[in-house]
């Protein structure tokens, strides 16, 4: 009964509680579909044995008072650090990395019950917009149109991929320009990056600590409150994680918006977008007015500068992060020449562990952040940053309570499309996300229709700091008026 | 500001990443595009702007000065490339 995989979270949990269905059958179902699926390239370690341990466990402990995600097999990013499994963060220098620890989400979910199918593809480092950075190879959108493989976006393409195949029931993701709402937009799937600071970091490989969180890729927004009630919460071992009480999100959902103010940002009208996503969010725009929000034109002044800020930022903090791997304490450790010295070990490491895009980041941020450039770019950058938040800071201030904008400028492109275009266009994938993660700001990508072509187009919601239940409630309401249904046609 | 392939080797030095010495002009070509691109802060008027920290205020928090981990020299070393008598092996490094 292969249907059991196409259950959300909430139906499963619910179905599993009464006793209709156990974690073992479902948690088979997923297990199987997984290996029917290898032409998706999502799952790229598989762990059939700890999946079946830990539905077992589930179901002997399975009641109502079972925990939140009690017997609920979920994917989980590679970038997270597993104990005992492979986590290489989608990059050949952490090839062998079997973590000693597990990360603080993933423990956190195995408390709530979650069952671990695996670990999921993603662009290496989690740079990179479209999964083809990944040592792995390129994972594939299960939406297709034509015989182009289309790319599921990335940097979490693989838990995208997996969610919207029916091969797990969620799929953690982390987003640190873009990388939960960008893929979830792609593949008609919904992701919510949490303010920063709601979700520990500690376990899950840096990319750029200041603008990194993870949160939850799933079928809808119930499911999205549910995963993420399980990820937040203080954590003493990451120094930015918030002491704050964590609401019942999934309570919030009542799906009533009325007397809400919805902002729509002008500056997110660019040049170039195609008419038919300009139409979607015109759409979006209207359902929510329709249920009773006032929508109120804003404005955010910066949002021009929030890519080339975070071209600067992101990478100076990599280069910092990334500095690790440097051959002496995990992962790969070239093979030396005679004579070669502990300069050499670096170097070559470091140029045969890392792919081209993660090589060409980590030397932009040593250029800006080196002697004579620091102020002109690093620090310039930050200042940027000060004002891109208090653009949000101003129009919060104004009253409103969430803003309304594109997820993406387009739907999924082709895999390949983008090999010898300039790095600046790939980059340009994150124009509508990237603002987000500069000011800390919670996100939330909702599938809210199909382009011409038939793939899915998503809108992003944006909230107020700490106010996930707020957003998410908001994202109900979208997503009950979107009507959103569409599934790709199985061809893996 | 054009990177020239000066520039890029000196870059890719303190990387502690090797390039070979053909792949230096298409390097420098790709970082001048990316820094083209970045210096459309340059229009940002940023008078008196703090660069930002942090973005949510916060003080970070103090633990109370005691030991709370050890003994696991056998899980930090499970993963070197290269461990030897209880410690991570490198090349020579003082001559």
């Amino acid at each position: 009964m292969s249907d059991l995989t196409k259950l959300t979270i909430s139906a499963a949990r619910d179905a599993l509680r009464k006793g209709d269905l156990t974690s073992v059958e479902l948690t088979a179902a997923c297990l199987t579909e997984i290996d029917a699926a290898d032409a998706l390239n999502a799952f790229v370690h598989k762990t059939p044995e700890i999946a079946m341990e830990q539905a077992k466990a589930a179901d002997a402990r399975q009641g109502a008072d079972a925990p939140l995600l009690n017997g609920i097999p979920l994917g989980i990013k590679d970038l997270f650090c597993t104990k005992g499994v492979a986590s290489q963060a989608g990059s050949r220098i952490l090839e062998g990395f079997k973590p000693e620890y597990e990360s603080t989400v993933t423990t956190q979910l195995f408390d709530a019950g979650a069952v671990m199918l695996g670990k999921l593809n993603m662009d290496e480092f989690a740079m990179g917009s479209s999964n083809e950075t990944s040592t792995y190879g390129d994972a594939v959108n299960p939406w297709k149109v034509d015989d182009r493989a289309l790319t599921p976006g990335g940097s979490s393409g693989g838990s995208a991929s997996a969610v919207a195949a029916d091969l797990c029931l969620g799929a953690t993701g982390t987003d640190t320009g873009g990388s939960i709402r960008q893929p979830a937009a792609f593949t008609g799937i919904t992701g919510i990056k949490p303010t920063y600071g709601r979700v520990s970091r500690w376990g899950i490989v840096a990319f750029a600590s200041s603008l990194d969180q993870a949160g939850p890729m799933t079928k809808d927004v119930r499911d999205a409150a549910i995963m993420l009630q399980a990820m937040c919460g203080h954590d003493p071992k990451d120094s930015t994680s918030a002491d704050l009480a964590v609401p019942d999100f999934e309570a919030a959902l009542t799906g009533d918006i009325r007397g809400k103010t919805i902002g729509i940002p002008k500056e997110y009208h660019m040049e170039g977008i195609p008419a038919e996503i300009e139409k979607l969010w015109a759409d979006g725009t209207a359902m929510l007015k329709d249920a009773g929000a006032k929508i109120v034109d804003i404005t955010l002044p910066h949002t021009k500068y929030a890519l080339p800020a975070y071209y600067v930022i992101a990478p100076a903090e990599a280069s910092s992060n990334l500095a690790r791997y440097d051959g002496v304490r995990f992962g790969h450790r070239a093979k030396l020449d005679a004579g070669d010295g502990i300069t050499e070990m670096y170097e070559k490491t470091r140029a045969e562990g890392f792919g081209h895009e993660v090589q060409r980041r980590v030397m932009i941020g040593t250029y800006v952040l080196s002697a004579g450039f620091y102020d002109a770019y690093y620090n310039r950058a930050r200042k940027v940053r000060t004002l891109i938040k208090q653009d949000f800071e101003n129009v919060f201030a104004q009253g409103v309570d969430a803003i309304l904008t594109p997820a993406t400028p387009s739907a999924a492109f082709g895999l390949g499309d983008m090999t010898d275009a300039d790095p600046v266009q790939m980059y340009l994938n994150d124009v509508f996300t990237v603002t987000v993660n500069l000011a800390g700001l919670p996100g939330i990508a909702v599938p809210a229709g199909l382009d011409r072509q038939g793939l899915p187009l998503g809108l992003q919601l944006i909230g107020r700091p700490w106010e996930e239940a707020d957003l998410l409630n908001t994202a109900y309401s979208l997503e009950r008026a979107a009507g959103f249904v569409a599934k790709p046609a199985k061809w893996w | 500001m054009s990177i020239d392939t000066d520039t890029a080797r000196k870059v890719a030095k303190l990387a502690r990443i090797r390039v070979q010495e053909d792949a230096l002009p298409a390097l420098a070509s790709e970082f001048s595009a990316i820094l083209g691109f970045i210096e459309q802060l340059n229009e940002v008027d940023v008078e008196g702007v703090e660069p930002m920290t942090s973005v949510t205020p916060q003080r970070l928090k103090r633990r109370d000065d005691v030991v709370t981990d050890g003994d696991q020299q056998a899980a930090v070393l499970a993963n070197a490339p290269d461990a030897r008598e209880g410690f991570f092996a490198v090349p020579k490094v003082v001559e």
